[in-house]
């Protein structure tokens, strides 16, 4: 269900001054783009950005405090493809500095305490297996304790297709741990980014008390090039796109960067 | 030639054109030649067991999507007394991959769901292959609900090589209606007794899945991405399949070893195909003991169990 191939959203500019929207192709000033918390000046698309941006975006500065970074993938299946998942993990791991595609933690936003799952796209394309599925059930199990709200920012090719059936099985263990949450009354908000699909999308990222997403992220189950080998037609224009989402009633509503954290506040605040 | 026989069962042809062309002798009542009918029919069956006692990850993929491999609908009949289907979601549609109702099983009343793949190609089209669109979960969710609402089990049967992925199944949320189950069955406060019967794809399978006991027939398989999917995506060639399925312990015995099934149910000689009446038989004995272990819980508990079931899965290291 990784329906994305591994380089695919690589952009092919050389490192450096300049970077190429995935949604209009501008060739943008990388320092401008930078500026504008990683959105393209010219259309609003929203880049994928690192979990530290993120935490800076979204929580009060310096509220953050990560829990149990400690927890590291195995290779259950001892599963080989070009290379071992073993290898593909370590090099990810270097190229990260995080031990899987997931952080979670606890921080505030405007004040409001809040638990909080941040994906790694970077990080094998934020793909779900073992240690995703234990930290998003540690999260939602912290949130339950502590009784603050959820918020579980997704951005993932789906389930870990390396360690298999595991990794199915991570979508029945997270969604335990959100019923479990909701029957309690608390709170979850959940934010999808560009792109969440598969498992993810089928899991967690649809169950969010309130579904925010940003701006023309793409969303969905089956990846785009699924969908168009399966029919044999062109896919229409905005496909899968969050915009495409909120029209069909999917989503509640469609979040700026910039006004992610104020939203989020008013919609925790609201909760009380 | 019976049956269609698969790639790996050429061994057999031989001797089941000898057995079916004796058998047109017989009405010369000779002897002999019954002697000869169950010679053959005996060396048949040594080979068919030498054959499937070590079937491949792929041979069982196989086997797993043989064209007469029984059906959700020809376990309904074997194993169901007095069946009434019911239909639609009630918001959009009714989707013939997925099949639900009443019935009763051993005399007992339960909800029965399960994925259709159909048999000659106009039902197979008409059931879309068994691969079904956000209406079959939004049916079969509205099925369990009712089954908790009035107290009654719930016997899935899985077999579906995934869930749709069409630009109507993205609309109207495919995603959603997969989600949606998942979360909702872990709230469901009677026994779910989920059964492998062939082909378990990926998240269209699991979203019928989530059960107190789940079981799968010795030859199908479950797997988080087809192993042609998987072989595309791992070395961009889809006729590696039989590759990635070794690569994707995806069997019946390879997920009892990981601890995500709880029981194998042993097949007929030659798959559940040569003989759906045992298969079935088996199977019925199988969900009758599950049953049993779960039914006098209380349903609080249940949930609570069906949790920590599903909460230990996976593996990492801390």
């Amino acid at each position: 269900m990784s329906w994305f191939k591994k380089d695919d959203r690589k952009i092919k500019i050389p490192e450096g001054l300049w970077i190429k929207c995935n949604y209009c192709r501008e060739i943008i000033y990388r320092k401008e783009v930078e500026k504008n918390s990683m959105v393209c000046p010219k259309c609003k698309y929203h880049f994928c950005i690192t979990i530290e941006e993120r935490i800076a975006i979204m929580l009060d500065e310096g509220s953050f405090k990560e829990y149990d970074s400690n927890i590291y993938p195995v290779d259950p299946l001892d599963f080989k493809d070009s290379i071992k998942y073993k290898e593909r993990l370590r090099n990810y791991q270097k190229s990260t500095g995080h031990p899987d595609a997931i952080i979670y933690g606890e921080g505030m936003v405007n004040g409001y305490p809040v638990i909080v799952g941040i994906f790694n796209f970077k990080f094998m394309g934020g793909s779900m297996g073992s240690v995703v599925g234990e930290k998003i059930l540690r999260a939602a199990e912290t949130s339950f304790n502590k009784r603050y709200p959820l918020i579980i920012v997704s951005a993932s090719g789906g389930a870990r297709m390396q360690e298999g059936i595991l990794s199915l099985m991570q979508m029945a263990k997270t969604s335990a741990a959100i019923a479990r949450l909701s029957d309690a009354s608390v709170p979850f908000v959940s934010i999808l980014t560009d792109p969440t699909f598969g498992g993810v999308t089928a899991s967690i990222a649809m169950q969010g008390d309130v579904i925010m997403a940003e701006p023309k992220a793409l969303i969905g189950f089956a990846g785009p090039r699924v969908v168009e080998q399966t029919i044999k037609q062109q896919l229409p224009e905005g496909f899968q796109r969050a915009e495409f989402l909120l029209e069909h009633g999917m989503i509640d509503m469609i979040v700026e960067r910039k006004r992610l954290k104020e939203t989020l506040s008013q919609v925790i605040g609201f909760f009380g | 030639m019976p049956k269609e026989l698969l790639d790996f069962e050429k061994p057999l042809i031989e001797i089941e054109e000898k057995i079916e062309k004796l058998r047109s002798y017989v009405q010369m009542e000779d002897p002999r030649i019954y002697s000869e009918i169950e010679k053959l029919t005996k060396r048949s069956q040594s080979i068919l067991d030498r054959i499937y006692s070590k079937l491949t990850p792929w041979q069982k993929t196989q086997v797993a999507r043989h064209s007469s491999r029984p059906t959700t609908q020809d376990f309904i009949e074997l194993i169901i007394e007095n069946f009434v289907e019911l239909h639609g979601d009630r918001h959009f549609a009714d989707d013939p991959s997925i099949i639900g109702g009443m019935g009763r099983f051993n005399g007992k009343s339960v909800i029965v769901i399960g994925h259709q793949k159909g048999k000659g190609t106009k039902d197979k089209i008409f059931r879309n292959f068994g691969m079904p669109n956000p209406e079959g979960y939004r049916k079969s969710l509205r099925l369990m609900q009712l089954a908790s609402k009035f107290r009654k089990p719930i016997l899935t049967f899985i077999d579906t090589p995934g869930a749709y992925p069409g630009i109507g199944a993205e609309e109207r949320g495919q995603s959603e209606a997969i989600s949606k189950n998942l979360f909702e069955m872990f709230r469901l406060e009677v026994p779910i007794i989920a059964s492998i019967i062939g082909e378990g794809g990926s998240g269209g399978a699991l979203a019928i899945g989530v059960g107190d006991r789940v079981i799968m027939l010795e030859h199908s398989i479950y797997s988080v991405i087809s192993p042609e999917g998987c072989a595309a995506i791992l070395w961009g060639d889809g006729t590696r399949a039989a590759d990635a399925s070794e690569t994707l312990k995806m069997t019946a015995q390879d997920l009892k070893k990981l601890g995500v099934i709880d029981t194998i149910v042993k097949e007929p000689v030659g798959g559940a195909h040569r003989n759906p009446t045992i298969a079935a038989q088996n199977l019925k004995e199988t969900i009758s003991k599950s049953l049993k272990e779960i039914e006098s819980i209380p349903g609080d508990k249940l949930t609570i169990m069906r949790y920590e079931k599903f909460r230990k899965m996976g593996v990492f290291k801390e």
